[in-house]
């Protein structure tokens, strides 16, 4: 922000600096100083150095209900087509009243997310009052702005609430923010509409909507290559977030589903149907 | 040695004169008064045309900062322009890297921030006003002092400049928890014309509300003070 210096009224040098008329200049926000390299030169959309290649592998989802915020993600994390962990946590727990998804590069994300946790911590010391939704991501829009064609890589939704309800945003490292009330993020993600889209209504039960969570997850997980692991689940209600599932198996809810649908499993399926 | 030329230097009992006579120069000042009311605060300042050919009307001495943010002072006129200016900054600034509006909260620290500032470096001297901000937060109605120290308070009811006491001993007497907007714009008049030159374009009076700020024109100024000169 603005930072009026007294110092430089009083030096005699300053009248022959530029009469910038500093005083009445809106200044955009600007990125915090951090130095940023990129590796073998500028990211390229598709190519490039395999390290630095994300492709936003990934499924993420949320949607608000009656109850609050419902968000449901996967755990895996791939380097091309090496599976590097099936256990990564792609809610980011920002503090007591917001979370973030991750999507895209990790290392952005956590980075930035914990940034904006630090940047919220502050503002309450100083201020008494906690940042609203609205104000925490578009804070972290205003940093992504500031990083645009530096090759960050951030698909990111801000879910939280305040005083006026709870809100879910969507950020990316072009610098869009939306608001919304469905949003699914990653190479996924439109295998999970497809299910969101199906079965969403405002008035689920929270049951329900957990439930709407994990299936779409999970049918993402079901096609999409680069999304798998687990599922987690997390509910944002009036008095903060709740982890309602920890970590559900794909692979288990794959069979579960199956069951459900009176599927035994024994390769004949086409058989089971006829007789 | 004389440790009163220098801003950077503290004196032995622990002062810095510079700042004391800057306080000095806003006591000095023209008078204004701000009072706190259930849903409105009212800001009231003394004007003086300094010769009868000065168009008094075009005196404003009451700063919007924000839609229902307001600030008037009492000291030098010129620095209140520039701290003016640099909060309506600070006030737009907060809004594009937050969305929403800043509390009077943090506009009231801020401007006492700005006004520290100048009280810790050398080759410039502190801001010769105080200031009173008002405005609403969570709809709550705040009224904020700041001074040449960078000190920020928040009142219930305050006057600023030549005989502050004067007026608020009289606030102290007269105000009371939840006046309405009606009962507070009285109260204020009563107040300044207790100490302003008699004629009503001596006073101007700004009322802040929660979505908006009411300046009263010429007229509604002099009908107020026909009504006020009545009651007792």
């Amino acid at each position: 922000m603005i930072d009026f210096d007294p110092s430089t009224f009083g030096l005699a040098h300053t009248y022959q600096k530029e009469d910038k008329d500093e005083i009445n200049t809106l200044a955009l926000p600007s990125a915090p100083q951090v130095i940023y390299k990129t590796l073998n030169g500028p990211t390229q959309i598709n190519g490039g150095n395999k390290l630095t290649n994300f492709k936003h592998g990934t499924t993420t989802l949320g949607f608000v209900f009656k109850e609050g915020i419902l968000l449901a993600v996967d755990s895996r994390a791939s380097m091309g087509s090496f599976l590097s962990s099936e256990q990564v946590r792609k809610v980011i727990e920002i503090n007591e009243y917001l979370l973030g998804t991750m999507a895209g590069g990790a290392a952005d994300c956590q980075y930035w997310l914990a940034y904006l946790a630090n940047h919220c911590r502050t503002y309450e010391l100083k201020n008494g009052s906690k940042l609203s939704v609205a104000a925490a991501s578009k804070f972290l829009q205003g940093i992504l702005i500031g990083y645009r064609n530096s090759g960050l890589s951030m698909g990111c939704m801000i879910a939280g609430t305040d005083t006026t309800g709870q809100h879910l945003y969507y950020i990316d490292n072009d610098g869009m923010r939306l608001k919304g009330d469905i949003f699914s993020v990653g190479s996924g993600s439109t295998y999970a509409y497809g299910v969101l889209d199906n079965h969403y209504r405002y008035d689920l039960s929270l049951n329900e909507a957990v439930e709407l969570g994990i299936r779409a997850i999970y049918h993402a997980t079901h096609r999409d290559t680069a999304s798998g692991g687990v599922v987690r689940v997390y509910h944002i209600h009036k008095d903060g977030w709740t982890k309602v599932h920890d970590g559900i198996d794909v692979v288990d809810l794959h069979y579960q589903f199956a069951k459900q649908k009176g599927l035994v499993g024994d390769g004949d399926e086409a058989k089971q149907r006829l007789f | 040695m004389s440790y009163d030329t220098a801003l950077t230097v503290f004196s032995p009992d622990g002062q810095l004169f510079q700042v004391e006579y800057a306080m000095e120069a806003v006591k000095r000042g023209l008078c204004c008064v701000g009072v706190r009311g259930k849903d409105a605060i009212i800001l009231g300042v003394e004007k003086k045309a300094t010769s009868k050919l000065q168009d008094v009307k075009t005196i404003k001495k009451v700063y919007q900062l924000d839609h229902n943010l307001c600030m008037t002072f009492s000291g030098l006129n010129a620095d209140a322009r520039i701290l003016a200016n640099q909060t309506r900054l600070q006030c737009q600034q907060y809004k594009i890297y937050y969305e929403d509006d800043p509390s009077v909260d943090y506009i009231a620290k801020f401007t006492s921030q700005q006004q520290q500032k100048f009280t810790q470096r050398g080759g410039a001297r502190p801001y010769g006003i105080s200031t009173l901000i008002a405005g609403f937060s969570n709809n709550k109605p705040k009224l904020f002092q700041t001074d040449p120290s960078g000190a920020c308070s928040e009142w219930k009811a305050t006057s600023l400049g030549k005989s502050a006491k004067q007026v608020k001993d009289f606030l102290e007497k007269h105000w009371r928890e939840g006046l309405h907007e009606k009962d507070a714009l009285l109260l204020t008049t009563k107040a300044l014309m207790d100490v302003v030159e008699s004629g009503n374009k001596n006073i101007e009076l700004c009322v802040i509300r929660k979505n908006e700020c009411w300046f009263l024109n010429e007229n509604e100024v002099e009908e107020l003070t026909k009504i006020t000169a009545q009651l007792q």
